[in-house]
């Protein structure tokens, strides 16, 4: 060893992240209280979720099999027998003074998922994923009062919990993304990150270590960020302990450590971007766990299960693979057509119709995407269902439209009930591609313009212009209906023989 | 038995039930605490190993309901009985600043 040790220790991140996801149930998790968002304060509330005395919840079974499949789809094992528990703790959002979780006996547990980071396979660890019903909302904004709207309180919320697996901003967001993608994969959220159906609260600390050491390295305190609701802030979040945690530890390295200092819990401040001190986890208030009551356990058999797997989709990652595999598509357009089920949906079907992969893919990402970001809703929801877009996929496969032309030939399907290529000989979009009917074409326009021929013939400089400029023509001669390629082919032909 | 709930374990406890305790109520409440625990002590002397443990003391499982959205209440009737309310909030003194 080096007599002279090195000063200039490296740090690791260590993060692990909770999730917060609320489930597209029609109903709440106890009550049948509507689901919903935005609507008036309290309006979607009942003497059980409001926490009268005397009340008694009862389980809405899809929302425990959402919650299974999110389970099966995250490789956790789906426990067999589960029960409820009471985490009591008290804030104006949380009407019955307690919450309904489940805290020894999660419905799934020791999961994983597997994620492209740097073109490696990155694996994070899932510890559990268990249901909760979720607080209603405090209203901060009312002069000398905080509102409370009970709407939210009692819909089920799922919290996946991470192994503290992720070891930079850029994989806490690749794993944030992919969650968000899978929940909706799966049909079990919406995951409208501006209707808050997502939020997230990161556990951030840092590895510290010298090499020139053997010590092992130390941890910095864990530090956990509460309730962000936005990919933007967690990224910041992130981004801002990992900073905040190497200076602390720089100003105070002997005491800045985990052994020496608890846990603390912090908020992000949006507008300021920084993280703000809340309190130490040794003052945490206690939850006073009990086994909930009034609620009766939960047992899945093999049958129940089995029919909860045939409920999860191919998923993202393989679908991924799949696409490019069996499509040919290269890796950055399957990417994109695989981002949304709907999307993967759409162009499969298409596919299925009789259109091109590359065509049909190529058509989604140049039109079909645009307009639906446009018109804000889905791609399948335009109106070009996937058998309609097959037509028009044709139409462009056999060169009787231009790739121009689908443009406004797929704007018009939007409108029209009419097939693609009923609206393409309306529009008079067709093209002709047939050699014998562009000769004559052709001929009248070598004939009027020979200067032009023989430019082109002549080679040089004005070769190319010329060329481009007796294809002009004839597109212009055929109001745009000759299909350049072949014309172009028999203009050759004609000049150079 | 000596003393199996501590002076600090009380303070603790009655900190967390926001309960104003005197010195003399912390002994007292010690004490009476710890005797609890010692005669609840006795259950220890059953040999449980070959019992499961129980959950739930009714022998049912799986009551569910359908995921169907019933009725719910006004929002008049909700707040019927609110101290303060406002706006069709529930109003509550202020939490943030």
């Amino acid at each position: 060893m080096s007599p002279q040790k090195s000063h200039t220790p490296q740090y690791r991140p260590t993060v692990g992240l909770e999730i917060h996801v609320e489930l597209a149930t029609a109903s709440k998790m106890f009550c049948a209280c509507t689901n919903k968002f935005g609507d008036p304060p309290n309006t979607n509330v009942c003497p059980v979720c409001l926490g009268m005395p005397g009340v008694l919840p009862v389980m809405n079974r899809k929302a425990y099999e959402f919650a299974v499949r999110v389970g099966l789809a995250l490789n956790c094992n789906i426990a067999t027998y589960t029960k409820w528990d009471r985490k009591g703790y008290y804030y104006p959002d949380l009407p019955k003074n307690y919450q309904i979780s489940q805290y020894d006996l999660p419905l799934s547990s020791n999961g994983y998922i597997d994620l492209p980071v740097d073109s490696q396979v990155k694996r994070v660890g899932i510890t559990r994923a268990h249901l909760e019903e979720d607080a209603g909302k405090n209203v901060h904004d009312l002069p000398d009062c905080t509102g409370v709207d009970l709407n939210r309180a009692g819909v089920p919320l799922l919290e996946i919990v991470s192994e503290p697996d992720m070891n930079s901003p850029q994989e806490v967001m690749v794993y944030a993304r992919a969650m968000r993608q899978l929940v909706r994969y799966l049909g079990v959220s919406e995951a409208n990150m501006q209707h808050g159906h997502m939020r997230f609260e990161p556990n951030i600390s840092l590895w510290i270590f010298d090499e020139a050491e053997t010590d092992g390295g130390h941890y910095t305190p864990i530090v956990e960020v509460k309730n962000l609701n936005s990919f933007r802030a967690l990224e910041k979040t992130v981004v801002f302990e990992i900073e905040r945690q190497i200076n602390e530890w720089q100003a105070d390295s002997q005491n800045y450590r985990m052994d020496k200092m608890s846990k603390q819990n912090r908020g992000w401040d949006d507008v300021k971007e920084i993280t703000v001190f809340q309190r130490h986890k040794e003052e945490a208030q206690e939850y006073r766990y009990f086994p909930e009551p009034d609620l009766l356990p939960v047992e899945i058999d093999e049958a129940w299960l089995k029919q909860i797997r045939s409920q999860v989709p191919e998923l993202p990652a393989a679908r991924l693979e799949r696409f490019q595999k069996e499509f040919g598509l290269e890796a950055k357009l399957a990417n994109l057509l695989t981002s949304e089920k709907s999307i993967a949906d759409y162009f499969e079907q298409a596919v299925r119709a009789g259109a091109s992969a590359k065509r049909a893919a190529n058509m989604i990402q140049s039109q079909g995407l645009r307009l639906a970001n446009e018109r804000g809703t889905d791609v399948g929801s335009l109106g070009v269902w996937p058998e309609r877009l097959a037509q028009l996929c044709k139409l462009a496969d056999a060169d009787k439209v231009s790739a121009t032309a689908t443009v406004a030939i797929f704007e018009a399907m939007m409108e029209s009930e009419d097939s693609a290529e009923k609206i393409a000989q309306d529009k008079n979009l067709m093209q002709v591609s047939d050699a014998s009917e562009l000769e004559s074409v052709v001929q009248q326009v070598l004939t009027e313009n020979t200067k032009a021929v023989e430019d082109y013939r002549a080679g040089g400089k004005k070769s190319k212009k010329a060329r481009g400029f007796l294809l002009g023509q004839v597109m212009q001669k055929s109001k745009g209906q000759a299909n350049p390629k072949v014309a172009g082919e028999i203009i050759d032909k004609k000049v150079l023989g | 038995m000596s003393a199996k709930i501590g002076p600090e374990q009380v303070r603790k406890v009655a900190h967390l039930a926001r309960i104003k305790l005197s010195e003399s109520e912390v002994e007292q409440f010690s004490e009476q605490l710890s005797d609890i625990l010692t005669y609840v002590d006795q259950l220890n002397e059953l040999d449980t190993s070959n019992v499961e443990p129980t959950t739930h003391p009714l022998r049912l499982s799986n009551v569910f309901r359908k995921d169907e959205a019933g009725e719910t209440l006004s929002n008049e009737a909700a707040l019927a009985n609110a101290p303060k309310k406002h706006g069709g909030f529930f109003a509550v003194p202020k939490v943030l600043e």
